[in-house]
């Protein structure tokens, strides 16, 4: 290109009733009599839902009373929270020893808040948790440093679903890897004792791996030996979400060029480098949306487990909502339960839009 | 240039050796009874129609094509099913890809180090020098912080260049370098691999590139339907053909 169409190109400004506040509502929301009157619809249809939600939810509602006056009350009885919120969180924990879950949860949010940043993915970052996993396990659990000992049956309501969601993501992740690895093995037998796995664990409801975890299991063990109860359901979950999250990652390893493959070989880099160093960390990056929705919805299906009594997050709730004094403010409570739920799944799927974006750095074709 | 060939006698020892070996695609039978020694410090340009079997050859040789019938012998290895450290034979030598195969997820300068840092086990200063001495030798000192995918085709191709290099190789192999090329591109490229074989680098050429052949090439090997048809040195090959099939293509690609 010459000087003289460079000098020629000068910047021309859009047409000013495309920009502005009027020229946007006019352009997105009035442009043409069919979108007019949807305008006008979905209008009128907030101005009829909008205030009688926001009057029940916040001007009529009580929030630290006890229950007779949540019967006589107009908007939400948020005093079933307030009043049980000890027993929806920590469930059947002991009450005077409440405060070691709650220091193992902030304990937990902490890690992660620090793990955010992948500048400090590091070795020393394996120990930090390590180290931070037996802190969380020993204020638990209790029965050393003149902690008392709490039996894991009475383990329930937050802490519960934490447990069984976070170390069933951590530890199916990298068996799914693997699991993905194995399926597309050139040695004939790990290769179709993978696809038997993931296709026999797919097959199957979750539901249906819990029951089998809790109810099936045990009879085959001989008499006198018991698998605690909560570590079955967390073998069920895990053993579940791998198979899941290899087929996500045996598409992400499909995507990956031959020739990557065969520049790595030429290279001489034998196969656990070759994977490890240049074909899954392209492989993984490209899944990560499809894996974060397995993972999210992993954290979710922890809320089954109420089916073979354990006291997770829901179950508490379930028990509060069982109580005479507060029946009937079903509502109130499902939506606190599912607002923790919508915290712990959004914090997930926005740090993967950022790890993905950080990722994705200076990697354009 | 035209007289390099004759000023650089090649040593004595082969690094490769193919003797009478055959491959097959399923029922095709791609390469047939394929001769070919190379001697050290040799550059060998092979060309020939699309599908003579020409960048299969090259594969077969740091064995990324298996080849069903024959020997290859490689810096005295012979290359067989049973082989264990066929890693250690492809550090031995360098491949250039048609379509430069950089790793997309690395940075130039982690690109250049990865091989020798880890197979070679150098420490990973020494590597960053001796990766930057390559880069500074194909004219990107500069881009080693970006990624592959911020360089254009040339640069790319220089920089896989660089990182075969950096495994200090003994031959270097290259299907087709410039092919992918935009047409301007391919003379940086070609300077490159020139200055590459000046030095004494061991070569095995696929290309079309009758320029690059002529000025650096000690013999030109023709390929068609899986053979190696006619090889000479390049003066006689270019002006004198024996086979009718190489006149044939010589005519249909010189013009």
């Amino acid at each position: 290109m010459d000087e003289r169409d460079v000098a020629d190109m000068d910047e021309i400004k859009p047409p000013k009733s495309q920009t502005g506040i009027i020229g946007w509502i006019r352009q997105n929301l009035f442009n043409g009599t069919f979108n007019s009157i949807l305008t006008v619809i979905t209008l009128f249809f907030l101005w009829k839902t909008v205030p009688p939600l926001i009057r029940w939810f916040f001007i009529d509602s009580v929030w630290t009373t006890g229950s007779e006056a949540c019967y006589t009350a107009d908007g939400a009885c948020w005093s079933v929270i307030s009043n049980n919120i000890r027993f929806i969180l920590f469930g059947l924990y002991p009450h005077d020893l409440q405060w070691r879950p709650l220091i193992a949860i902030a304990l937990l949010v902490a890690l992660l808040a620090y793990s955010r940043d992948r500048r400090r993915w590091r070795r020393s970052l394996f120990y930090i948790w390590a180290t931070g996993l037996f802190v969380m396990g020993l204020l638990m659990k209790g029965g050393l440093f003149g902690l008392e000992n709490v039996d894991t049956t009475r383990w329930s309501g937050l802490p519960l679903t934490l447990l069984l969601s976070i170390f069933g993501m951590v530890a199916a992740y990298p068996l799914g890897v693997l699991l993905a690895l194995g399926r597309r093995s050139r040695m004939p037998a790990i290769k179709s004792l993978c696809v038997v796995y993931i296709e026999m664990i797919r097959g199957v409801p979750l539901i249906s791996l819990l029951f089998m975890s809790s109810i099936m299991f045990p009879l085959f063990l001989p008499e006198g030996l018991t698998i605690n109860k909560i570590l079955r359901a967390q073998i069920a979950i895990i053993l579940f979400t791998a198979a899941y999250i290899a087929e996500v990652v045996r598409g992400g390893l499909q995507a990956i060029p031959r020739g990557q493959y065969e520049a790595a070989e030429s290279l001489g880099l034998n196969f656990p480098q070759k994977m490890r160093l240049i074909v899954l960390p392209q492989a993984l990056k490209i899944v990560i949306p499809p894996t974060v929705g397995i993972l999210v919805s992993a954290f979710k299906d922890t809320s089954l487990v109420v089916i073979i009594a354990l006291y997770d997050l829901l179950k508490t709730t379930q028990s509060v909502l069982s109580n005479p004094k507060w029946m009937g403010f079903s509502s109130e409570a499902y939506i606190f339960i599912a607002f923790i739920y919508f915290i712990c799944c959004f914090s997930m799927s926005n740090y993967s839009r950022k790890l993905e974006r950080e990722l994705g750095a200076g990697e354009r074709h | 240039m035209n007289d390099t060939a004759s000023e650089k006698q090649p040593e004595a020892a082969p690094i490769i050796e193919i003797v009478g070996m055959h491959k097959w695609f399923g029922d095709f039978h791609v390469l047939r009874d394929i001769h070919l020694t190379v001697k050290r410090q040799e550059r060998i340009v092979i060309c020939g129609p699309s599908g003579s079997g020409k960048s299969t050859l090259i594969r077969c040789i740091n064995r990324l094509e298996e080849h069903q019938r024959g020997d290859i012998i490689v810096d005295g290895i012979e290359l067989t099913n049973n082989i264990k450290n066929i890693e250690k034979i492809r550090a031995e030598v360098g491949m250039v890809f048609q379509h430069f195969n950089l790793f997309p997820h690395l940075t130039i300068m982690e690109n250049l180090t990865l091989g020798p840092i880890w197979v070679r086990k150098v420490p990973k200063k020494e590597a960053e020098e001796t990766a930057m001495h390559y880069l500074e030798k194909v004219q990107i000192a500069e881009q080693a912080e970006k990624y592959p995918g911020q360089l254009s085709g040339g640069q790319q191709q220089r920089v896989a260049i660089a990182r075969s290099l950096c495994m200090k190789p003994k031959v270097m192999l290259f299907d087709e370098p410039t092919s992918a090329l935009d047409p301007e591109m391919v003379k940086e490229v070609l300077d490159a691999m020139i200055e590459l074989a000046e030095e004494g680098m061991t070569m095995l050429v696929v290309s079309h590139e009758m320029g690059f052949a002529r000025s650096v090439a000690h013999r030109v090997l023709f390929m068609d339907f899986g053979r190696i048809v006619e090889e000479n040195e390049p003066e006689a090959f270019f002006h004198h053909p024996q086979h009718e099939r190489t006149q044939l293509f010589l005519s249909q690609i010189l013009h």
